[in-house]
Order: C-alpha cells, then structure tokens, then sequence
C-alpha cells in the first residue's frame, strides 16, 4: 500500500478512537456543543493536510485537542472582538495552549463527557434521522462520505442534517449537561432506541456486497457497549446487546448468493455465528439477573434467543415463543406484535388457531396499509385449503408491498394459487 | 472483525511461579482497559500466570508428551491477552500503541479468523461437527 494510504488509514484509525473524548472534552469547556464539533472537524482536516507531510505526533489525541483548542480561541477572538468577553475568555483558556502534554482529561472526566455526548446527540428535540447522523459522527467518529454511503443518501444530505441538528440543539439552548434524575430513564431509552435504528439501517439491507451496511451492525453494538460501560445495571442496555448480539448472528445465513434473502425457516443454521450467539445468550443472561426479563429489548431477544436454540427449524419452541409474544404485547403493545404473535400460535396450533388471532387486526386502522398482515393471511388460507381467499389475500398483500422484490415473490404465490383451465 | 493483542512480556519466560505485576502497572492498565470499555471495543482481557505454573503437551512422538514450565527453549511468551471488536487492523494497532506499555513488554496483533472467513469446504466440516468456532 502507497505510504500516503497509509498514512490515511493510520489517520482515521485514530479519528475513530479520538472523536468522542476531543468532541466531548472540547464540548465541555466551551460549553458549546456545535461548536466544539466544528472545531473538531477542523483538527481532522489539519491533521488530514500535516501528518502525512510531518509524521503522526507521538501524542494524536493531544495534538488533535491543542488544533481544536486553538481554532475555537480563534473563532471567538473574531465573534466577541466587537465586546471584552475575550479577555474573559482568554482567562478562561489561559492553561489551554500551554503544552500538549496536559491537554488530555481524566479518566472520570471522560466518562462523564462521553455521557453528555450520547445524551445530546440522541435528543429528543432531533429528527431520527439528525439523531442518527451525530451520534454516527460524533461518537463513532465516522465521516459524513462514510454515513451518506451507509444510509445510501448524497454526502450533502447527511452534512445538511448534521447542520440543522446543531442549529436546533442551539435553538432550543440544550446544554452540554447531564439530564436530571427523573429524565435519564427516557433520554436512556431515546439513546438505545438511536442504536437500534443504527444496527436495523444495516441489517435490513439484503445488498450483499455494500461493506457498509455490516459495518453500521458493528458500529451500533460497539455504541451499546459504550452505554453499557457508563450504565452497566440498566437491564435493557443487556437487553439491546443480546438482541444486537442474536440478529447479528444470522447476517451471513440471511442471503443467498445472490442477494436475494432467505426466510428464518430456511436458512442454513451452519452458517450463524456460534461466537456472536454465545455473547447473545451471556447478554440476556444478565439482562435477566438484573431483574429486567421483561424489558421490551430483553423479550425481543428472548424471542431470537429460542431460534438460535434450535439446531433445526422443526425443533423452534412454539409454545415458548407465543408466551413470549404475549409478554411482549403487554409492555409494549402493537398489532405487529400481535401479528407475530399469531403466526407463532399457527405454528404451535396449526393455521386455524393463527386465523382466528389475526381477525382482531383486520379492524385495525393501523395495519389497513401493511402488506404482511394479507401476506401472513394468505398463507394461513392456503395452508387451510381456502385458495380463492388466500389468491385474494396475495394479491391484496402484493398491492401494498413497497418493495419489488418483495411484490414478485408475493404475485408468484397468488399466481400459483390460480385454478388450471 | 475481531482482533487479539497479545501481551508478550520480557523475561516472562522464566519467572518464579506466583509472580504478580507491580500496582501501578496494574493501575494503568485499568485506565487502559476501562478506555477499550468506553469505545465500546473490549470483549474480554485477561492476565496469565508465568508459564512455570503450566505446563506443554508436544506431540512429536505420536501422542502427547508433558514437560512442566517454565520452558529453557522459549523467549516470547504469552503474559496476558485482550479480545477487541473493531473496524480494522489499522484500529487494533492504534489500540495497541495506547497501551500503557512497559520498555519490556511487546504487543502482537492478531486478528481472529471469523467463520465467515473460511471457504466452504472448511464451513462445511465445522458445520458437520455441531460444534462451530
């Protein structure tokens, strides 16, 4: 490799690792958040332009801090020139250009910043999708070429949500602080449901040759396991691991060769990760020593726990996983989850027992535009021998499928449904 | 992709059973391992008592032969290890530079071969057994 990719590659190893501690470290003593990402930025270029023509400083991260430090001071210098605040502000930050050795933080600082820096990316007042795109950058330290290639969106789509999302943090006046006591369980929850989004955005992709979309996987449990190192006794953060952890293990048996993907019935079980289960199953483990059985994560991976439990698919323990369904629609109801529910029932009780659970749903405004509520139908219908109504229910299910792919394989079976003449 | 830093002390070879870093170097090797824990990489680490509490199973005559540590003919021995979880070697060696470090000490990376590595004919017998990676 040509010594200037080398380079590069050093370069942003060592953004990915600094990214989280310069920003949040930089966040705190400006107390400015969009900022101290701006500043950050700005070393990456620096470092981008010098390194490869200077060497990589014995110290990365110092040297990438001092950058920044120096950038903020000049930007300040120039927006408070017109008042005396920047006397005050050098004061502030007379230590700061001092040496490069002391500009790193302590341990327990760090931890505290890294904290704040998950809470404000993944706040409330952001679009998921603005949510998404600054917790990728700040605290995975990916760039935006890399998120809009992840997310399949132009490079100038995700620098634009990056943008407003810092605009409206600054609108809003959030500050770089910890939430109070009674809010850190739902901005917690806010932060996992971001990493979830995050490991789905990869897992959903069935376009087997984007090395993106596995990273995004990879990306979200390492993110997990940085909530887990600041709030190790939330049950739920274990919960989200194993469920990570269990998802993840099938990525490779999910498609075929061809791209095209492969149901859970089908797959061959062979080719699911044995080491990714086993960190899976020691996840929930302790999700449920921690009393949290019954978090909404924890029975999502309960539930994909009992398949990689089944060396075959004729071994899968229906009857554990309706319970499970059941508990789940509980904590946190919804018709897919009803909907699951029912299929698992057909499993355990045959395609009756599935029909009559579905027929709640077919009342519910929520499902009207979901093609797997007919899809699911029709296949109880065909299994019952009801073939006119199950050909109806493909068809219906076809009309509402967004995806081509999906529309074929769903007009293939209602085709096949078609009496011969 | 998985990588392991394997911890390759100096003069490890032949240590006294029994023989425990010094506090400090334990102290700072926290900071360290807790800083893998807070980038989300660390799957697991773990130190290993001198190879004069081990032992070596060769296996040059057909079946196993033991011979009690330490070993006169080894140099480079293991004195500990940490599994990470990272985008690159590129990564996994910026982790290893961070470490904490003494002069003695050397850290080789490895990365760990994943089942999605392996060829089919290879998957297959792994599969075959019922008892994968």
């Amino acid at each position: 490799m040509p010594v200037t990719d080398a380079i590069r590659h050093r370069i942003e190893a060592v953004w990915r690792i600094e990214a989280p501690r310069l920003i949040g470290s930089l966040a705190r003593t400006l107390r400015d958040f969009g900022l101290a990402e701006e500043v950050a930025q700005d070393a990456l270029v620096a470092a981008l332009e010098t390194w490869p023509i200077k060497g990589v400083p014995e110290r990365p991260g110092a040297w990438l801090l001092t950058t920044a430090r120096r950038r903020a001071i000049d930007i300040l210098r120039h927006a408070t020139l017109a008042t005396r605040k920047h006397e005050l502000l050098e004061h502030d930050m007379s230590g700061w250009t001092q040496s490069d050795d002391n500009a790193t933080d302590t341990e327990d600082e760090f931890g505290d910043d890294l904290l704040r820096l998950i809470f404000i990316a993944c706040h409330p007042v952001l679009s998921t999708d603005a949510r998404v795109a600054l917790t990728l950058r700040v605290l995975g330290g990916l760039t935006t070429p890399e998120i809009a290639r992840a997310f399949l969106v132009p490079e100038a789509t995700v620098a634009q949500r990056i943008v407003r999302a810092k605009k409206v943090l600054a609108e809003k006046q959030v500050s770089f602080e910890l939430p109070p006591p009674a809010e850190l369980g739902s901005r917690l929850a806010s932060a996992l449901e971001v990493v979830y989004l995050i490991f789905n955005e990869g897992y959903a992709a069935t376009s087997g040759d984007d090395w993106m979309r596995p990273l995004l996987c990879a990306q979200a449990l390492r993110l997990a396991r940085t909530i887990l190192s600041l709030a190790g006794d939330e049950p739920e953060v274990h919960g989200l691991i194993a469920l990570m952890e269990l998802q993840a293990s099938r990525f490779a048996a999910r498609v075929d060769a061809a791209g095209r993907p492969i149901l859970l019935a089908a797959q061959d079980r062979s080719r699911w990760d044995a080491a990714s289960i086993r960190r899976g199953l020691a996840a929930l483990a302790h999700a449920e020593a921690l009393d949290g059985a019954d978090g909404s994560y924890a029975l999502q991976a309960a539930l994909a726990a009992c398949h990689a439990r089944a060396e075959q698919h004729d071994a899968t323990d229906w009857a554990r996983i309706v319970a499970l369904y059941t508990r789940l629609a509980n904590v946190a109801p919804s018709p897919v989850i009803q909907l699951n529910r029912a299929v698992a029932l057909a499993m355990r009780d045959g395609p009756q027992a599935g029909l009559d659970a579905l027929a709640p749903l077919l009342e519910e405004p929520r499902m009207a535009g979901y093609h797997l509520l007919p899809g699911v139908r029709g296949d109880l219908l065909e299994r019952l021998g009801r073939l006119d109504e199950a050909r109806a229910a493909f068809e219906q299910a076809a009309a509402l499928a967004g995806n081509a792919r999906e529309r074929e394989f769903l007009l293939e079976r209602a085709a096949s449904l078609r009496p011969v003449s | 992709m998985r990588f392991m830093m394997l911890m390759i002390p100096r003069g490890y070879d032949q240590a006294a059973p029994g023989t425990m870093p010094e506090p400090e170097a334990v102290r700072r090797m926290m900071v360290y391992n807790r800083e893998l824990q807070h980038a989300g990489v660390l799957l697991g680490c773990d130190g290993l008592h001198p190879p004069s509490m081990g032992a070596r199973i060769s296996f040059a005559e057909g079946k196993g032969r033991v011979v009690d540590g330490p070993f006169a003919e080894s140099r480079e021995v293991l004195g500990g290890y940490w599994m990470i979880d990272v985008g690159s070697l590129a990564e996994a060696i910026e982790w290893a530079r961070r470490c904490p470090a003494g002069p003695d000490e050397i850290i080789e990376v490895r990365q760990v071969q994943e089942l999605a590595d392996f060829p089919q004919e290879i998957r297959a017998v792994v599969a075959g057994d019922g008892i994968s990676a």
